[in-house]
């Protein structure tokens, strides 16, 4: 072997050092009486910091643990144990297993997705073949890429009056304008002769759309739909926060609201999987479409 | 009237500076017979790649049109097919795919084992036998070539439109696809215009050569004959007597052209409209 060594050894041996650095740095003393009155520790636990152990003695009140610095990995690893052993139940109307929450994350994610996709793409090729047009409409598109989705929600939400389609739109306008901007430029730049032999053969313009235009402009749609994914991805997590609608992002603010730090750790590594997924999905997909010049 | 004419044509493009367009060439005529393979040779940028652009319908004129078969030819159609320099092959088709486009194109009304059959014909006249499946990405530029003659030959086109088509393909190949495409336009008889720069395959493959001078205003200023008998093949035909008088009448020519535009003074006797007829069958004609 060469001294590199294999990658996954290195990855875990970076994991178990992050672990073991992250348990030690975030590890607090046991309580220790010493030096305290009798009236001092009974005020102690008058207050709640610490709690009577059954042998008799004095320990740290683990509920307020809870809030007193960062938790460590075994804390996170308890409440994530806890939280998937109950990833099925509903035990209220705010209060859903994280497989539901993943699942409402994923087809609100996918939704919003999906429809800026197809409305990017058909905007994108008719913007493409009619250089006036696309001329005349790109210092719209190039005021409206840059605002930040979420600046859009309050008028969203004042016009659709649904946090829920709320959430699905901010998911469309973090979506649509890198595909759109992506897809006419792939359009414009398509190699002319394929369009010369496509003039030729007299194809249909259906045929000319979905025989040469789309495949040949499909590499660079690819790229743009990938931009999309990403900058969509992003947007899910406040939306789902500042709406209220239960999702994986709305997981951690409410484990934040809380006071569950362990909770909102277990969150940040929810969005992380599930970012994972997607976009593993994504590049299957995009696998299918893209061809080499 | 011949079976492909252009007939007084002139092409202007607008000027990159803004000011007055530039000509690209003026009032060119050339009339082809059925049948016939007629090859223009002139320098790069003397508009003979826009010519051939024009006659495929891709590029309008200026002034002037195309007649085919006594209709006028406007626009792209499948009675035109263009081989194109750089193959124009779908990358994001197999081999079998992109020639089976063009089929089901020109022939919309067949069913699919037939058009499958015409296509499987052709590919074998290529001998791509094998390939059907490989996409151009994985095929040699020779075999890219090969393909475009398949799918322009596939559809039958009343004319072949050949836009420098062994240029980029290493010499050896070259020569190899050169007599392919000899067999095959020896099997199907079909009418070629094709575009080069390239004397020895002119000479090769054509019927009658036309020298196009230098641009703006870029004329066809002569009508070489190549008098050498078919079938031809590369090894015979530098044989015959008149290969190295034609080769070097068109090397002097376009030598002469390369360093001024004035027609009149290389190749005399012109009348400045139509071209001279140069045919060393009646050599006592060469003045030269």
């Amino acid at each position: 072997m060469s001294t590199q060594g294999q990658p996954w050894m290195i990855s875990v041996f970076l994991l178990a050092v992050f672990l073991t650095g992250w348990h030690l740095f975030t590890l607090r003393p046991a309580f220790d009486p010493k030096g305290k009155t009798d009236e001092q520790l009974q005020l102690m636990e008058f207050n709640g910091d610490i709690v009577r152990t059954p042998e008799g003695g004095y320990a740290w009140n683990p509920e307020k643990e809870k809030v007193k610095g960062v938790p460590g990995p075994l804390m996170v690893f308890d409440k994530a144990r806890m939280e998937l052993a109950e990833a099925f139940v509903k035990k209220g109307t705010n209060d859903h297993g994280i497989a539901y929450l993943v699942v409402y994350t994923v087809s609100r994610f996918a939704a919003g997705f999906l429809a800026a996709s197809v409305v990017a793409i058909m905007l994108g090729v008719l913007l493409g073949l009619n250089k006036a047009l696309f001329q005349a409409v790109n210092p719209f598109i190039q005021i409206l890429k840059p605002i930040s989705p979420l600046a859009w929600m309050p008028l969203l939400l004042y016009t659709v009056k649904d946090p829920k389609w709320t959430a699905v739109l901010v998911v469309f306008m973090a979506a649509i304008w890198p595909t759109l901007a992506t897809t006419a430029f792939g359009v414009t730049s398509l190699r002319k002769e394929y369009l010369h032999v496509a003039a030729i053969l007299q194809l249909s313009w259906f045929k000319r759309l979905y025989k040469v235009i789309l495949p040949g402009a499909a590499p660079t749609i690819v790229n743009g739909l990938r931009i999309s994914f990403g900058s969509a991805l992003v947007a899910v997590v406040p939306a789902e926060m500042l709406l209220g609608e239960l999702g994986v992002g709305y997981l951690s603010w409410i484990e934040w609201n809380n006071l569950d730090i362990a909770g909102v750790i277990f969150a940040i590594l929810v969005v992380g999987v599930v970012g994972v997924i997607l976009d593993s999905g994504f590049n299957k997909l995009a696998g299918l479409v893209t061809y080499q010049e | 009237m011949a079976f492909l004419q252009i007939d007084h044509m002139t092409k202007f493009f607008p000027s990159h500076s803004g000011g007055s367009p530039v000509c690209i060439f003026k009032d060119v005529t050339i009339k082809i017979e059925k049948g016939e393979f007629v090859t223009t040779i002139g320098h790069s940028g003397c508009g003979k790649s826009t010519l051939l652009n024009i006659i495929a319908g891709l590029e309008s004129a200026t002034e002037g049109g195309v007649i085919l078969n006594g209709r006028e030819a406007a626009g792209p159609g499948l009675d035109r097919m263009v081989v194109f320099q750089n193959f124009a092959l779908m990358p994001w088709m197999t081999v079998f795919d992109n020639i089976r486009l063009a089929v089901r194109a020109a022939y919309p009304d067949w069913d699919r084992e037939k058009i499958a059959a015409h296509v499987h014909k052709y590919i074998a006249l290529v001998g791509l036998k094998g390939a059907e499946t490989k996409r151009p990405t994985a095929l040699s530029g020779g075999m890219k070539q090969r393909v475009g003659l398949a799918r322009a030959f596939a559809i039958e086109p009343k004319v072949l439109l050949l836009d420098e088509p062994f240029a980029q393909i290493d010499a050896l190949t070259r020569g190899v696809i050169q007599e392919e495409l000899i067999q095959m336009w020896n099997a199907t008889r079909n009418t070629v215009f094709m575009v080069t720069h390239d004397v020895d395959e002119a000479i090769l493959l054509s019927d009658r050569i036309l020298l196009m001078t230098n641009g703006p205003g870029a004329r066809i200023a002569e009508n070489v004959i190549v008098t050498i008998p078919r079938p031809r093949a590369r090894v015979t035909v530098i044989e015959h007597p008149h290969y190295y008088k034609i080769r070097n009448h068109i090397i002097h020519f376009l030598v002469e052209h390369a360093k001024h535009d004035d027609v009149e003074v290389a190749s005399g006797a012109s009348d400045g409209k139509s071209p001279r007829v140069v045919d060393f069958d009646k050599e006592s004609l060469i003045l030269r």
